[in-house]
């Protein structure tokens, strides 16, 4: 076997790390810049978490609705958010969308089309017009499709099925990675002038997620003990709508294109709940009834304009999974525990072309024909929103060379993400973030110094789990920690939860450090689970300290004993998590960047 | 556990057990261990049976509480990332879609990795050959004189090549296609997936570049001989044989055995047409024959 302690090198300008939309948007980026790339994937090249996105890509083309523009897109965002994004960031975002779908196009993507042949648009919860590029609902699978073609005809070098498990620091920043093949368990470096983040989400903390196993919070914890902040992690976005049978499948995402095209919830009674959850403020922005909705629903499948408004089921994803959660709690769940979404009233052969994956995945693992009954669905972890407080230029975080982009990052979302907001974020801050990556690189002579006492201490941790004798199996910790952070730190909390979280949590950590496993190093699940394991402790750590410090409730974060939200203390903070001296989690507030005073007032309308 | 061909006593579930109505059965797995160079087996695991059971659930239950070294790639665990892939009772199928259900009660489930590829352990392959082969196929090529602004086609226009996108790269075709299982190292043909590829950029409204000579002479598009094994696998349902591997094979055969063309290139002194030729990589290392396996 090859001695771990005789790892391979391997220097490049800027290194990748995670190959989902976001981090091979960069990698094109960067090398389109010049740069000399390496993109490291724990997968294989393609399989990546944007291969799930289904309903589409949210970016004001204009195509669909052509009242449109970046500023309503921005100013949707803003709201979605509850005002606590990076108002830099959501302007970008929102100004910079339609020309990353095109380029997609441009480079083959096979967007579904309008009537008149141009992009078609679809619409989605807290989007004021249809605005949502797709392709069926498989929309994620065709942008990381044609992002991989991109970036292979690039000459990319790609390493798959590697893990990073320590970033290394020097006196003027990053200076490299330390990983291992999880083929082969041989150990690697990567001496690199510029790094760049795009792990994903947290998901696997919680026990009902729609994320795969990729989804450990790597980046946030690599960031995180480099020396970078994160921002707002308390905001876990519960979806709405997750599978909740079979046992299998549970959490498993039903995208939200379902009610986008008219996909209905009720009770166990029958009852169009929706009604009764649209908040206040928003209520002038939705149907007045069932007739003014249906209504909506026939233009839309007839590609119609119409003044009638959305329907109640298009509110956002907080609201309508705190009012499934709520009609499950008083008893009036479907039979295993969620509720009903039904789109079986339009006629078969368009919910089939429309949602073709939906009606496989339902047939396929539950045995439900979509086009003639409705589907149970419930509330299932499915992004967070938190995450590497970056700039918004540049994707630069405080730790010099080190770059992050896509769902690994905080502040473009604030305390709650739209619907078809992640796609379009990824395309706009991978190529800000790849672009920023390469230029910080042509600025550092030679190739970069890795510690060798970082080096050495990163890659005994690696062989750490096979020399303990004996010890309790990783899986076992894993899955206690999934049950523990579903039960304590879920859509609901409440203060004397998240306290018992955090001792939970310190006996998690310990068990932790005491995990053995079995077998070689050869593609061993058990052995890769220990070091995504240590990276869930410090990210459910990092979401239970920013719960317990925000006393109210917004967008995401929903506490019990702190029900309202309080705009006065809470309005215009973010949460910061960052490593101590002494080597200690801490936490505190603050501000949210300021806003351009021009952005400023498109929000008067709206802004209380 | 227990290990085929060992010696001891049977465990006291019987793969026999038959699925009760009170769903507290278990289902028999025999799931081939091993890597390259060292003894192959299979391990038989008896594992509860819950509702919409996949094998993929039971391979992970066996990680969590039997053998939490077997090796199994996955992701989704939706059918939309074709990570999965292996041969469950002979037959390539994606492991998150194969429901237990779909065996008789009491039938032993047999699960090993493809066996077109490389192994690397257990039920793990080598599929890196794909990617490189995927190398080796022009990216699209829109028009420089055409504006994006004009970029427009109908729906319908762009149906078919909207069905050769939903490849998954399962590689479930590759695996079941009896030209790459014939040909060890050096393969002569693209394979199915790829063929599907080149069909959605061949066939792309406004692609520009011409890959028939690559598929001819490189691809070897001409050792197909259309058995339309690779379409009875494919997890997305796509008429691989039918709806791209034949469109292909017309094109061709349009280009290069039309006879006027035919004489055309011999007037202009062209040859048989093949344009820059690509060398398909090399497949490195064994393939996962069954005959590793004892049976």
């Amino acid at each position: 076997m090859t001695s771990p302690n005789d790892p391979q090198t391997r220097p490049h300008d800027v290194l990748v790390i995670g190959a989902g939309g976001a981090g091979l948007r960069a990698a094109i980026a960067a090398a389109e810049a010049g740069a000399d790339v390496g993109l490291v994937c724990k997968s294989l090249l393609g399989k990546a978490h944007t291969v799930m996105a289904e309903g589409g890509v949210a970016a004001a083309l204009r195509h669909v609705a052509p009242d449109d523009d970046w500023k309503v897109h921005f100013r949707d965002t803003m709201i979605g958010g509850k005002y606590l994004n990076n108002p830099r960031m959501a302007q970008l975002h929102a100004l910079e969308s339609p020309d990353r779908v095109r380029e997609l196009e441009a480079w083959g993507a096979v967007f579904d089309r309008t009537r008149d042949g141009r992009i078609l648009q679809r619409s989605f919860g807290g989007h004021s017009h249809p605005r949502l590029a797709h392709v069926g609902d498989r929309t994620g699978l065709e942008m990381i499709r044609t992002l991989q073609d991109r970036a292979v005809a690039a000459g990319i070098q790609v390493y798959m099925e590697c893990t990073i498990s320590r970033l290394t620091t020097g006196p003027t920043g990053v200076t490299g990675a330390v990983g291992y093949w999880r083929t082969t368990g041989r150990t690697i470096v990567f001496p690199a002038k510029a790094i760049v983040l795009a792990t994903g989400g947290i998901g696997r903390a919680f026990e009902v997620t729609s994320n795969s196993w990729e989804y450990s919070g790597d980046g946030q914890a690599l960031a995180y003990d480099a020396g970078a902040e994160l921002i707002d992690m308390e905001f876990v976005q519960f979806h709405p709508t997750g599978m909740v049978w079979p046992p299998g499948v549970r959490g498993l995402l039903v995208t939200e294109a379902v009610r986008g095209e008219g996909g209905i919830l009720r009770n166990a009674a029958g009852e169009r709940f929706m009604w009764k959850y649209l908040p206040e403020e928003r209520r002038h922005e939705y149907a007045a009834d069932d007739a003014e909705a249906a209504t909506w629903v026939t233009a839309l499948s007839q590609s119609k304009q119409t003044d009638a408004r959305r329907p109640p089921e298009l509110s956002t994803r907080d609201n309508v999974a705190r009012a499934i959660y709520n009609e499950v709690k008083e008893g009036r769940g479907s039979p295993h525990g969620g509720v009903f979404l039904d789109i079986s009233y339009l006629p078969a052969d368009h919910v089939r072309r429309k949602l073709p994956s939906m009606y496989e995945q339902f047939k396929e693992l539950a045995d439900v024909d979509i086009t003639k009954g409705p589907m149970e669905i419930g509330p299932t972890t499915h992004y967070v929103m938190g995450g590497i407080k970056v700039d918004a230029e540049t994707g630069a975080t405080r730790v010099a060379g080190l770059y992050a982009a896509g769902e690994v990052t905080g502040g473009m979302h604030g305390a709650n993400r739209l619907g078809g907001n992640s796609l379009s974020d990824l395309l706009v801050f991978g190529m800000r973030t790849g672009a920023g990556a390469a230029a910080h690189a042509q600025t550092v002579d030679g190739e970069p110094h890795m510690d060798p006492v970082q080096v050495r201490g990163a890659l005994r941790d690696l062989e750490a789990p096979f020399e303990r004798g004996s010890g309790e199996s990783p899986y076992a910790v894993l899955r206690a920690l999934q049950v523990m952070m579903q039960r304590l730190v879920g859509i609901y909390r409440i203060e004397a939860d998240l306290d018992a979280a955090l001792i939970e949590l310190a006996e998690l950590r310990r068990r932790w450090a005491e995990v053995c496993v079995d077998g070689g190093r050869t593609y061993n699940p058990g052995w890769n689970t220990v070091f995504e394991l240590g990276n869930l402790l410090t990210v459910s750590e990092a979401i239970t300290r920013s719960a317990r410090q925000r006393t109210e409730s917004r967008g995401a974060h929903s506490r019990l004993d702190f029900p309202d939200t309080d705009d006065a203390v809470w309005g215009h903070r973010n949460s910061v998590i960052a490593k101590g001296d002494d080597g200690r989690m801490s936490v505190h507030t603050a501000p949210v960047p300021d806003m351009d005073p021009e952005l400023r007032t498109l929000l008067e309308a709206d802004h209380r | 556990m227990t290990e085929a061909g060992s010696t001891s006593a049977p465990t006291a579930s019987s793969a026999l057990t038959p699925a009760s109505p009170a769903g507290s059965s278990e289902a028999r797995l025999r799931v081939f261990r091993g890597t390259p160079g060292s003894e192959p087996r299979f391990d038989e695991f008896d594992v509860p049976v819950e509702d919409g059971m996949v094998v993929l659930d039971a391979l992970h239950w066996i990680q969590g509480h039997e053998a939490p070294d077997l090796a199994v790639r996955w992701n989704c665990k939706a059918a939309k990332c074709g990570s999965c892939s292996a041969e469950v009772n002979g037959r390539p199928r994606l492991t998150c879609k194969t429901r237990l259900t779909d065996f008789e009660p009491g039938e032993e489930i047999t699960v090993e990795p493809m066996r077109t590829f490389p192994l690397i352990k257990d039920l793990v392959t080598d599929v890196s050959w794909n990617y490189e082969v995927n190398k080796t196929i022009a990216p699209f090529t829109p028009p420089t004189d055409m504006p994006q602004e004009d970029w427009r086609w109908q729906q319908e226009d762009i149906e078919r090549v909207q069905e050769y996108r939903k490849c998954i790269e399962c590689f479930l075709c590759q695996d079941v296609c009896h030209v790459l299982r014939n040909h060890e190292t050096e393969r002569p043909f693209m394979g199915p997936r790829y063929l599907v590829r080149a069909a959605g950029l061949e066939l792309h409204p406004i692609d520009q570049a011409d890959r028939r000579p690559y598929l001819k002479d490189s691809g070897g598009i001409g050792y197909c001989n259309i058995t339309k094994c690779c379409t009875e696998v494919c997890p997305e349902h796509i008429k691989i044989t039918d709806n791209a591997i034949i469109p292909l094979k017309e094109r061709v055969a349009d280009e290069y055995y039309d006879p006027l063309r035919w004489a055309w290139r011999k007037m202009r002194g062209e040859g048989s047409g093949s344009g820059d030729r690509v060398e398909l990589p090399v497949l490195q290392g064994e393939p996962a024959t069954p005959e590793q396996a004892p049976d």
